[in-house]
């Protein structure tokens, strides 16, 4: 007999061979598993690299200018021929700075003192004011540094050749959130969030597990209409998303500070419409899918990953290519948010969330439509 | 004498049980039982859902400990040397326990290595059990289309491969078709001709005819062991159906 | 008057994927009449009870309950049949108690309504109404699960695979149960693996690969058993199976428990013959006598003749 060590290594190393042989066949026999171990990482890949990322580039800006001399013309250009920023508007007087931050058109204004270069020339006073969206705070610190950088670097050049005597340093005011305050900027994010979880993830789980379980049968067999039972399934988790809606903004109002600036109705009202989208969601990934796992990948994989990626919560919208935009357009959470800062943090109306009002009440109809159409009385 | 040696078991017994017991808390599973089997014995291990028999296979294949009592099967202790024995049975579960999106052969080769047996032998002992069994056409099917009759021979012989001294078979026949059946028991007959011993539970009233010995579990204890005539003869009962009912009337534990 | 059948269908074709699981099957069942579906896994009788309780549909055929067509009038069936489901589909998490009380309520009745009806069932698990369902026996379920498909009084019940997985003892009790709701004039539907379950019934269909091989009252069939069956036992049985095959005379040989069961060639039986050859082989204690066949024994040769076939 050969050296019983050796046999007794061997043996285990087939043993283990056997066992790692098998797992491979199942991975690769797996679709699912296929999907996320490679096509997954590579989808994440091009979407970090290409698409999602933190720069921000053509960031539209409005200038009030009541100068009109030569250097302050001068900076304009300099902020404008940058491909950072757009201009879009040149501003008539101050007060139309407000407008153009309620409208959306602009995410910064600069504004310029008047008679700028005499008053540097002379030691009067000359002033450069930034004012940037602070309910976006991570936007609005990436512009006005930005802004701050090539204004800086431009007067350099002018005190190096003499032709003004010091620097101005921009005043960076930020309407809206001025200590800039990270909350105002997710909490906006997680209620889109958590309202998807509970609405989209719980109730499709709760559907499927019924189909799993095996009562769904005997349910269907019953004089109870089909629809009834799944309603009955969504009822709770309304109720629950309700309670949480409360809590969220209890919290950040006493609690984090963060304001609730605007109309407290709409916000409910658009909470409401939201909360019905993302019930429809659950009911139509239910009618696609057997298995509670199923429905918890798609819910996860489909709604969750799009919305933290793709709504605006983590990474500008503007900045993001134009297909990845198309596909944050059909993304619910994206509006709800959008309407959510405007409402709690701008404190702006009814009129400025219609746009978001009406897409959502559409997608509800829609999903509602699908779903209904699709919900099967029978077993297959 | 070291961890690793086995006992020297009395004239050909494969499996001993003295006083063997599983307490779950103030639950008792089993319930001090003890029996002995022979080498190339059937044995039926009969008894209604809940009676205990699951639990006291466990303790056998070395899957979980006693709470007093000993067994020692093909020689080891079931407490102590528990590893030593997983090597030496086979074991087939309720739900045949193969990998349906594998093919035949592959699940064939898996258990084979898993059991230790020697590479350049698994190939053709794969060869010649599917030559055996009929299924050479099959040899590449994935396992989840075989008809379920297939499924549960070829996780029989999966389970005997690599030669064990004694498989343990846990419901192996429910559901099939009555042919099938019984050409799984004939299945059975060649492994004990061949002096494998068998530890079969089953439903079947009649199966239990087919086995040399019967032990019928009550509430945790063995109320009955002996052939199946003498069975009959002591509970004065025309087939195992009836001696079944008369031991399980009286038990308590039906919720 | 002619008397409408409680459940009726019409050459019934189904399938899936690429197996035909249902081929071509018909059946009629009339009120208080036990009409039992038996064959094993994979013949095709699941399929057919969701087709009857309209939870999928036909490739072909048609089928009635109480009248109203499967497919067109699906609302109707749904409100007046009782479905037990394999595997029984209770809520394991609520109690006995509620889950009896959540089906009364989905079929629009209370459980004091129809008490009387499910009384002689819902006494054996009285004691355990607070229990919940995931914590009883095998046989405690079954009873449980019975009494909620009972709970609205429906006309007929499907019932599949009630006894699968429940112990012996239970299972006879279970028959008993379904002989006194088919005093009430319930048609009962009942699928089971169990050959020996098939004389409880009134009617039997014998079910292999999606078709029929018979249908007839269990007598009958046995009756309809087509040649004689012998008995055989010796000292060896192990062995004697096997010399029976070899035996020339023999036509199907299979083990029966603690007999073989034989037939024989279209030849007359001569059984000095195959006594002296099985003594000559070394039998002892032999013992060949002609038996009555039971449904097994019917089953077997029904499908061996549809597998020549």
């Amino acid at each position: 007999m050969k050296n019983p060590q050796l046999h007794k290594a061997r043996a285990n190393w087939t043993f283990f061979m056997a066992f790692v042989r098998k797992e491979f066949h199942h991975i690769f026999r797996d679709r699912t598993s296929i999907l996320i171990l490679l096509v997954m990482p590579i989808l994440m890949l091009v979407l970090f690299g290409y698409a999602l990322n933190t720069e921000v580039k053509n960031s539209k800006i409005a200038v009030y200018d009541p100068s009109r001399d030569v250097v302050t013309r001068a900076m304009v250009e300099k902020l404008q021929i940058n491909n950072y920023f757009m201009l879009k508007k040149v501003l008539n007087n101050a007060s139309e700075a407000e407008k153009a931050f309620q409208s959306g058109e602009v995410s910064m204004v600069i504004v310029f003192s008047e008679n700028f270069y005499e008053n540097l020339l002379h030691g009067g006073y000359a002033q450069i004011q930034l004012l940037a969206d602070g309910s976006d705070p991570n936007t609005a610190s990436i512009i006005t540094t930005y802004a701050t950088t090539i204004l800086s670097s431009y007067q350099m050049e002018l005190m190096k050749t003499g032709k003004i005597p010091y620097l101005i340093t921009p005043e960076i005011k930020l309407l809206y959130n001025p200590s800039m305050v990270a909350a105002y900027n997710f909490v906006p994010g997680v209620m889109g969030m958590i309202l998807l979880l509970i609405c989209a993830m719980m109730t499709s789980v709760s559907i499927t597990r019924e189909k799993e379980r095996g009562t769904m049968e005997v349910l269907l067999v019953s004089p109870m209409k089909p629809l009834y039972v799944i309603l009955s399934k969504a009822v709770p988790y309304f109720f629950l998303s309700l309670v949480n809606l409360a809590t969220i903004l209890i919290i950040s109002y006493f609690i984090m500070h963060v304001p609730i600036a605007g109309s407290l109705f709409w916000l409910l009202v658009i909470s409401l419409v939201y909360i019905f989208v993302c019930l429809s969601l659950g009911l139509l990934i239910s009618t696609v899918v057997e298995t509670q796992m199923a429905a918890m990948i798609i819910s996860a994989m489909g709604l969750m990953m799009p919305v933290m990626l793709m709504s605006g919560m983590m990474f500008p919208i503007e900045n993001m290519p134009v297909y990845v935009r198309w596909i944050s357009e059909i993304i619910p959470a994206r509006w709800y948010i959008e309407a959510i800062r405007k409402l709690m943090i701008k404190g702006l109306g009814f009129s400025a969330i219609i746009q978001e009002l009406s897409v959502l009440v559409g997608m509800g109809i829609v999903l509602i439509a699908i779903s209904l159409r699709k919900f099967k009385i029978r077993l297959e | 004498m070291s961890k690793r040696d086995p006992i020297l078991m009395p004239d050909n017994t494969v499996i001993l049980a003295k006083d063997l017991t599983k307490m779950y808390g103030d639950f008792t599973a089993v319930d001090h039982i003890s029996f002995e089997i022979k080498k190339g014995e059937i044995f039926g291990f009969l008894g209604a859902n809940g009676a205990g028999k699951t639990t006291a296979m466990r303790m056998l294949c070395g899957l979980s400990k006693s709470t007093s009592g000993q067994a020692w099967v093909a020689g080891y202790d079931i407490n102590r040397q528990s590893e030593y024995i997983k090597r030496r049975i086979g074991y087939m579960s309720q739900k045949f326990a193969l990998y349906e999106d594998l093919e035949v052969w592959e699940n064939i080769r898996m258990y084979a290595g898993i059991y230790g047996v020697p590479d350049r032998e698994i190939a053709p002992r794969t060869d010649e059990l599917l030559h055996r069994l009929g299924f050479e056409s099959e040899k590449k099917t994935l396992v989840k289309s075989l008809p379920l009759g297939w499924k549960q021979k070829l996780s029989f012989s999966v389970a005997i491969f690599h030669n064990p001294s004694i498989v343990f078979l846990d419901e192996p026949t429910g559901g099939v078709d009555p042919a099938t059946r019984r050409q799984f028991w004939e299945l059975i007959y060649q492994a004990a001709d061949r002096g494998i011993t068998v530890f079969v539970t089953t439903h079947y009233m009649d199966e239990a005819e087919y086995c040399d010995r019967v032990s019928i579990m009550v509430d945790g204890r063995i109320d009955a062991l002996d052939s199946p005539g003498n069975l009959k003869k002591a509970f004065n009962a025309k087939n195992m159906d009836e001696v079944f009912h008369q031991l399980a009337r009286g038990a308590r534990r039906k919720a | 008057m002619i008397q409408m059948p409680a459940v009726k269908a019409d050459s019934i074709f189904k399938k899936y994927k690429k197996v035909q699981a249902l081929n071509g099957v018909s059946l009629e069942v009339g009120e208080g009449e036990i009409f039992g579906i038996i064959g094993p896994d994979g013949a095709g009788k699941s399929t057919l009870f969701r087709i009857l309780t309209t939870l999928i549909l036909a490739d072909e055929g048609k089928a009635t309950v109480n009248g109203f067509d499967v497919v067109k009038e699906y609302r109707s069936i749904r409100e007046c049949v009782g479905y037990m489901p394999g595997r029984f589909s209770l809520y394991q998490d609520l109690t006995v108690e509620e889950n009896l009380t959540f089906f009364a309520t989905v079929f629009r009745t209370t459980i004091e309504e129809n008490y009387e009806l499910i009384k002689d069932i819902y006494v054996q698990i009285e004691p355990f109404k607070t229990r919940r369902a995931g914590a009883l026996s095998g046989g405690m379920k079954q009873k449980l699960a019975l009494c909620c498909a009972l709970i609205h009084k429906p006309t007929v019940l499907f019932l599949d695979e009630p006894t699968t997985g429940v112990d012996p003892v239970s299972r006879k009790e279970f028959w008993g149960m379904l002989k006194r709701l088919k005093k009430q004039g319930i048609a009962i539907l009942v699928s089971t693996p169990y050959m020996d379950e098939a004389s409880l019934c009134d009617r039997i269909a014998l079910i292999q690969n999606g078709q029929f091989l018979k249908t007839d009252t269990p007598q009958n069939i046995v009756r309809e058993f087509g040649t004689v069956l012998w008995s055989v036992r010796s000292n060896q049985m192990s062995k004697l199976l096997i010399d029976l095959r070899n035996y020339e005379a023999v036509d199907t040989c299979f083990a029966f428990g603690d007999t073989h069961h034989i037939t024989f060639k279209n030849v007359p039986p001569l059984e000095q013959d195959l006594n002296e050859y099985l003594q000559s082989l070394g039998h002892k204690s032999l013992f060949i006598k002609p038996i009555e066949a039971n449904v097994e024994d019917c089953f077997m040769r029904l499908s061996g003749k549809t597998l020549q076939s």
